[in-house]
């Protein structure tokens, strides 16, 4: 095993690929000659040269739907958005043209192209740059949607989905590109579609995906002091849902908290808790809750900010109430 | 409107305007380092004088839209400085009471709407507040700033058609200031210079040079009368240089020390400040204390802002809807 940080991980994942693969090049904003505006693409414009590894001007909407017209026509794009806010100027590509093609043409054309970049709060951003659309694309059919929460999950991932021959939608963190974990020296690639029991645990079941889940570690660690166990699920994939894993686990718990850095409304939290009641109402001896970030725009002010995030607080609050304990 | 004369009061007004200007991006730049300014912070030194000739050419009730290097305009529309600090430490007695901070300044009763932070968001928004004042039979323009790297979105190319179908009273300003972000102006197009995109629309357009405040009135000047008489949009790139970083985080491999240096030859402060040297416009003593004023006012900003309160948690629910009793999802 190595030491690597995310963004690395993003790095080397890409920049395998890349050598098995000519047909996959890489396409965004300051990708190339500035290393990516996070360093995650260091060094890929001097190994593979300016045809593979493309800077672009700020035209979002054009460079994403001629990386799915190249999709269309054998070659397998990456696109790195500066961050997932800056998709929303592209949606149009995404939702009506990679999710769509393979259906509407009768099966004939596959779109086999990745987006990626961070999503979610990175601090004092304000509204229009802290936004988490997880829940907005894992709602298109046609999309699969990968959330990784550290290094390892985020290779093996992240080299699978480019491998893949649909539209994956692959979802970073400003804050996640510095975390460091372990991975193997060798080639590994983990299945799109599978959870991960992070911690093993018998009283309360919390699902988490992304960078987020580090406020359940969090919690879950005070809470084990006070002699409460969790088991804490990495759903990594939000479409496909790993449902199963879910299931199961409540089965075994009889309890759950959903733990989301997105707007309640229409939340991955809200589809897990539809499943579950759906499919193990007899197993819950509480309500299910839920933690998302609070259902208003995100301020810039601190301590606005600080009360519209999920915080470890809250987490430990809703683990209590289900488990009916003060 | 008739063309103003540019005399000693204008020279004296320009180099305390755009001194101060200055003055208060650096005190933003040591708060950052500070950590009492959080998340981007862009600076708009070196660009002074697009903003100094502008506000100029601007008329009661005319409007100004831009980018997110939006600190200092609604000052020169006559907002009160110390509300925009306020806004960067995230403070209640803000511009937007903390909400917005460094990159969405707001002050629609001075005419200034935003303070916009998605790349090119801004270009159709100011065709919008023009096609109002057209609507309500309004003499006023809408001053649309982006960047040089901002015209290449989808956004301006369809505004920019709209706006010339419909003779829309907006004048489209390109602070071209060399890069967007890491990235020069050459390596976003294979069509330069930038003004010349207005002529697949048939839009006037030409280059301005950024550095000179009476080149920037008088272009100006110009498109917005040029709008006033009803003959629709101009495209003016009107050519600058940002002497700091794209934000706080940024090494500046892309450019050299040189060019930096080049810029700041031809700075608009000191060579206002030369004008007025030159011409006898004011003395030694009066000079200093305009530079004092500058920098008691930067002082006052910062101690306004630091005496400020939070704002309330409550607050967050606070200003979304109209409807004053929206049901939020509470969990
Ligand atoms: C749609 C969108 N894409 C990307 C970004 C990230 N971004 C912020 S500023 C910027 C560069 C803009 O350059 P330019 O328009 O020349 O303005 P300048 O910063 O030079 O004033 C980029 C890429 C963004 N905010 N919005
Ligand atoms: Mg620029």
């Amino acid at each position: 095993m190595k030491t690597i940080q995310f963004r690395e991980a993003v790095c080397e994942a890409m920049t395998e690929e890349m050598r098995r693969d000519e047909n996959i090049f890489l396409m965004g904003e300051e990708v190339a000659e500035y290393n990516g505006a996070y360093k995650a693409s260091k060094g890929m414009l001097d190994e593979f040269g300016p045809k593979r590894v493309l800077d672009t001007p700020i035209a979002e909407l054009g460079f994403a739907g001629i990386s799915v017209g190249a999709a269309m026509n054998g070659l397998r794009p990456i696109v790195e958005f500066m961050t997932f806010n800056f998709s929303m100027v592209a949606i149009d590509q995404i939702i009506n043209n990679a999710a769509k093609m393979k259906q509407m043409s009768g099966g004939q054309i596959n779109v086999p192209i990745v987006f990626r970049g961070p999503t979610a709060s990175a601090g004092q951003l304000a509204a229009t740059h802290s936004q988490a659309f997880e829940s907005w694309y894992a709602n298109c059919p046609g999309l699969k949607v990968v959330v990784p929460s550290n290094p390892y999950d985020c290779k093996g991932l992240l080299k699978s989905a480019i491998r893949d021959n649909d539209p994956v939608i692959f979802m970073e963190s400003e804050q996640m590109y510095g975390d460091k974990g372990e991975v193997p020296e060798g080639e590994y690639l983990l299945p799109i579609g599978v959870a991960d029991i992070k911690r093993k645990g018998t009283d309360v079941t919390i699902v988490s995906f992304g960078k987020i889940i580090k406020v359940a570690y969090e919690a879950a660690d005070m809470l084990a002091k006070e002699g409460i166990s969790c088991e804490i699920i990495d759903l990594r994939t939000v479409r496909p849902i790993d449902y199963d894993t879910v299931i199961e686990s409540v089965k075994k718990t009889n309890r759950l908290v959903c733990l989301e850095e997105a707007w309640p409304l229409g939340s991955i939290a809200t589809e897990i808790t539809y499943k579950v009641q759906s499919e193990a109402f007899d197993y819950l001896d509480a309500p299910v809750k839920r933690i998302t970030t609070t259902d208003t725009p995100a301020p810039y002010s601190p301590t606005l900010l600080e009360a519209f995030l999920p915080q470890v607080g809250q987490v430990i609050d809703a683990v209590k109430s289900v488990m009916y304990v003060k | 409107m008739a063309k103003k004369r540019i005399t000693k009061a204008t020279y004296l007004k320009w180099y305390e305007d755009m001194l101060f200007w200055r003055k208060f991006e650096d005190m933003a730049a040591a708060l950052y380092i500070q950590q009492k300014i959080r998340g981007f912070l862009h600076l708009y030194n070196g660009q002074e004088a697009i903003l100094a000739g502008s506000a100029y050419a601007m008329e009661e009730g005319d409007n100004m839209i831009t980018a997110y290097r939006n600190h200092v305009q609604p000052m020169a529309l006559g907002e009160d400085p110390r509300r925009i600090m306020a806004e960067l430490m995230g403070k209640v007695t803000g511009t937007s009471r903390g909400k917005g901070g460094s990159m969405h300044m707001f002050s629609p009763e001075k005419g200034f709407w935003g303070g916009h932070g998605i790349v090119g968001g801004q270009i159709p928004l100011g065709a919008g507040l023009a096609f109002a004042d057209q609507y309500l039979g309004r003499n006023n323009v809408t001053l649309t700033y982006m960047g040089d790297g901002a015209i290449r979105q989808g956004s301006w190319h369809e505004t920019a058609n709209l706006a010339m179908l419909w003779k829309l009273p907006v004048v489209f300003c390109v602070e071209n200031n060399g890069y967007a972000m890491g990235t020069s102006v050459e390596r976003t197009a294979g069509q330069t210079p930038i003004h010349k995109l207005g002529e697949g629309y048939d839009m006037p357009n030409r280059a301005v040079d950024g550095m000179d405040p009476i080149a920037v009135y008088d272009a100006v000047y110009e498109a917005a009368e040029r709008a006033r008489r009803g003959d629709g949009p101009t495209l003016l790139e009107i050519r600058t240089y940002r002497y700091k970083g794209h934000s706080m985080s940024d090494p500046q491999k892309y450019r050299t020390k040189e060019e930096v240096a080049e810029y700041q030859a031809k700075d608009p402060i000191t060579l206002c400040l030369n004008k007025i040297k030159e011409k006898n416009w004011a003395t030694e003593e009066e000079i200093t204390s305009i530079n004092q004023r500058v920098k008691d006012l930067v002082a006052e900003c910062v101690k306004f802002a630091e005496e400020s309160d939070f704002p309330d948690a409550s607050e967050l629910y606070q200003g979304i809807y109209a409807q004053e009793d929206y049901p939020f999802i509470k969990n």
